[in-house]
């Protein structure tokens, strides 16, 4: 799944081959095999962009270190290295930081509310959710189901609640905000702590439906609003993370579908554009494949890593 | 709805006011690449209007340089065109395949009020036994649109119930069988087999059958729609692509690499989640909606 960007990484280093030094035609024709990955990997394109400039930047820097500092015959440091190392060092800092926590309410439920477009994976993250906080945080949730569009989306999350023994809230024919409202009401009587709201999938240019959100948002007060998304998604990943953000301040992203093959590079994108961090990986269609966020794992597993530190083990033995 | 906005949104006065130089093919590629046409259909495209226009004294103003492409992208669907591999007689039985979440239930209801309107018998098969509520979901489609659902337990074989969804067909003397399956991640090599044994199933009592194996693609998808359609042709040939959600802000633009690569028509493309949001699809209206 990481070919693409350690192939980037990869002819990087062959570039180097037989080099000394870092000059700013070697790092040019390397940054440009690095950014054909990276856009092949669906990066946003502006990202990338200012990905390939700080690393630029930064490995001319180091020319000079390199030049003045390094004997040329001490081979063990090689320039590959050093540009290797900036790139890591990039990509991580774009990853980062780590906050996956959630945020929990003291004295009354907590409540987490899940937006995004359609079939994402929001009724099915919000099951593994509830699922985790029961099984893992020995919480008490209960789930809502606030989706009254997509045919039997109530049903689907019962089903999911039977499944791992937590209640769904819904009312037939009512509407979403009066549900999520009522919804609210029920955690007290049903002694829950924590409740879960699942919307439905929507656009982000529907004016209607993103209003819906806007009041269920005023009517709820939800401590977290987490942004649904695939990893499969292209450049439209950052448009809808930015419009769905502006709207509804979201505190946490969730991307789904990543024990697929997708380079996912829409995490880095939507990490990027929104500042907001990622909470939860999607590993699965079960309700225990959920994980949460580490950037080193997302690290290696979106932009190759792993592979990167492998490559960097090359060159020490070069 | 259409696909809303243009790609190239205020690049029509670069033109307009630029000489077509480096900096202009640049941007072009870039506006192309925010479409999710990806590097290879972008430079092809960048390269086509170099070649048209970069021997010209004059520069191109963006209406020449618009016609162009869309001509070129019209000459890359056309290039995969093929025609609807339709039986002369019993049900016409359509698969339906994709990765999870994209829309494969809803396109099924639609391509159902889509054949019903023209007067067609048409039988829906519930052969996602697997999702959540999948079956409930296929069944209010079949309620709203009134047609029959050949439906087992959730959990049950897949295959048996596509099985039995032919034979319901053949029985009913049905027009068109639309059989609807469990989303699948193409590098899940079991659910992929699950698959192979799907479509063999099908064939048993009516050996043409599928005549057509639709693989749905969500316009929001980057580059992995290639490997999509990739490992999906492997165990069940494709004869064309439905694209949904084009009614969002993606643009989709992956699926015209995608059919150049795989020689594989678009039929049908999603607008919306109603019964009425599915449109034949026209490659002149995609590179208008593109350009
Ligand atoms: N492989 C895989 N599939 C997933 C993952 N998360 C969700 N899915 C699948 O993606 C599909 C869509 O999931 P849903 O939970 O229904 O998505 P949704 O966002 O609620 O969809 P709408 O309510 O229609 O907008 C289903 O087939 C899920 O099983 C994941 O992490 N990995
Ligand atoms: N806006 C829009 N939404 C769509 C379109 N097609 C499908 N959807 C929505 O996308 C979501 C997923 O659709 P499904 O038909 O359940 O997708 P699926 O491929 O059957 O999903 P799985 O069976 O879980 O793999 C639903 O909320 C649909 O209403 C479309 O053309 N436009
Ligand atoms: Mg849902
Ligand atoms: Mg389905």
């Amino acid at each position: 799944m990481l070919d693409v960007i350690s192939s980037g990484f990869k002819e990087a280093k062959l570039k180097f081959k037989g080099k000394a030094t870092l000059t700013e035609e070697n790092i040019k024709e390397a940054t440009s095999a690095i950014r054909k990955s990276l856009l092949e990997a669906d990066v946003e394109y502006g990202v990338t962009k200012t990905f390939i400039k700080r690393v630029q930047e930064k490995a001319l820097g180091q020319e000079v270190t390199l030049k003045a500092g390094k004997a040329q015959s001490k081979m063990k440091v090689s320039p590959a290295d050093h540009f290797i190392n900036i790139c890591q060092e990039e990509l991580e800092g774009l990853m980062g930081p780590v906050d996956s926590e959630l945020k929990y309410a003291v004295n009354r439920p907590t409540s987490i509310m899940m937006v995004g477009l359609q079939g994402t994976g929001k009724t099915t993250t919000t099951g593994k959710i509830a699922s985790f906080l029961k099984n893992q945080k020995k919480r008490k949730p209960m789930l809502v189901a606030a989706d009254i569009y997509r045919p039997a989306a109530a049903q689907q999350l019962k089903v999911l609640g039977e499944r791992i023994g937590v209640p769904v809230f819904h009312i037939e024919g009512e509407n979403p905000v009066v549900i999520c409202e009522e919804a609210k009401k029920k955690a007290f009587e049903w002694e829950c702590d924590t409740i879960l709201y699942d919307t439905a999938g929507r656009l982000t240019i529907d004016e209607t439906l993103m209003t819906e959100l806007a009041d269920i948002k005023s009517s709820t007060s939800p401590d977290n609003i987490l942004l649904v998304c695939d990893a499969m998604m292209g450049q439209d990943a950052v448009t809808t993370a930015k419009s769905f953000d502006e709207l509804l301040e979201i505190s946490g992203v969730v991307m789904t579908k990543l024990d697929g093959d997708a380079r996912g590079g829409a995490a880095l994108s939507i990490k990027e554009v929104t500042g907001k961090p990622i909470k939860f990986l999607g590993m699965g269609e079960e309700l225990d494949r959920l994980e949460e966020f580490r950037p080193e794992g997302l690290a290696s597993r979106i932009l190759g890593m792993g592979d990167v530190v492998g490559l960097m083990q090359d060159f020490e033995r070069v | 709805a259409k696909t809303r906005g243009s790609l190239v949104d205020g690049i029509a006065g670069l033109f307009n006011q630029q000489k077509l130089d480096d900096d202009l093919l640049e941007e072009l590629h870039e506006r192309l690449f925010r479409a999710d046409l990806g590097i290879d259909t972008a430079d092809t495209l960048v390269d086509h209007i170099k070649g048209e226009f970069s021997g010209r004294e004059q520069s191109p103003t963006w209406d020449e340089v618009r016609m162009s492409l869309k001509a070129r992208v019209a000459g890359m669907f056309a290039d995969s065109e093929r025609n609807l591999n339709q039986p002369q007689e019993g049900p016409f039985v359509i698969l339906v395949v994709g990765v999870n979440g994209v829309g494969k239930t809803t396109s099924i209801g639609k391509l159902a009020a889509h054949f019903l309107a023209q007067d067609k018998n048409v039988l829906l098969c519930a052969a996602d036994t697997y999702r959540a509520a999948a079956i409930d979901q296929l069944q209010v489609w079949g309620d709203r649109l009134g047609c029959d659902v050949i439906k087992h337990q959730q959990g049950a074989d897949p295959a048996s119930v596509a099985y039995d969804g032919v034979k319901a067909a053949k029985a009913r003397k049905s027009d068109v069988l639309l059989i609807d399956t469990a989303g699948r991640l193409h590098n899940k090599a079991e659910l992929m087999d699950e698959l192979a044994k799907i479509r063999r199933v099908i064939g048993k009592d009516l050996p043409e059958a599928p005549h057509e194996t639709w693989i749905v693609v969500d316009a929001t998808t980057g580059q992995n729609a290639f490997q999509q359609v990739e490992a999906f042709s492997q165990v069940a040939p494709l004869s064309g692509i439905v694209v949904t959600k084009l009614d969002g802000t993606a643009k989709g633009g992956v699926v015209i690499g995608v059919t150049n690569k795989f020689k594989l028509p678009i039929r049908y493309i999603g607008v919306g989640e109603q019964a009425s949001d599915l449109r034949e699809f026209q490659s002149s209206d995609f590179a208008d909606s593109l350009f």
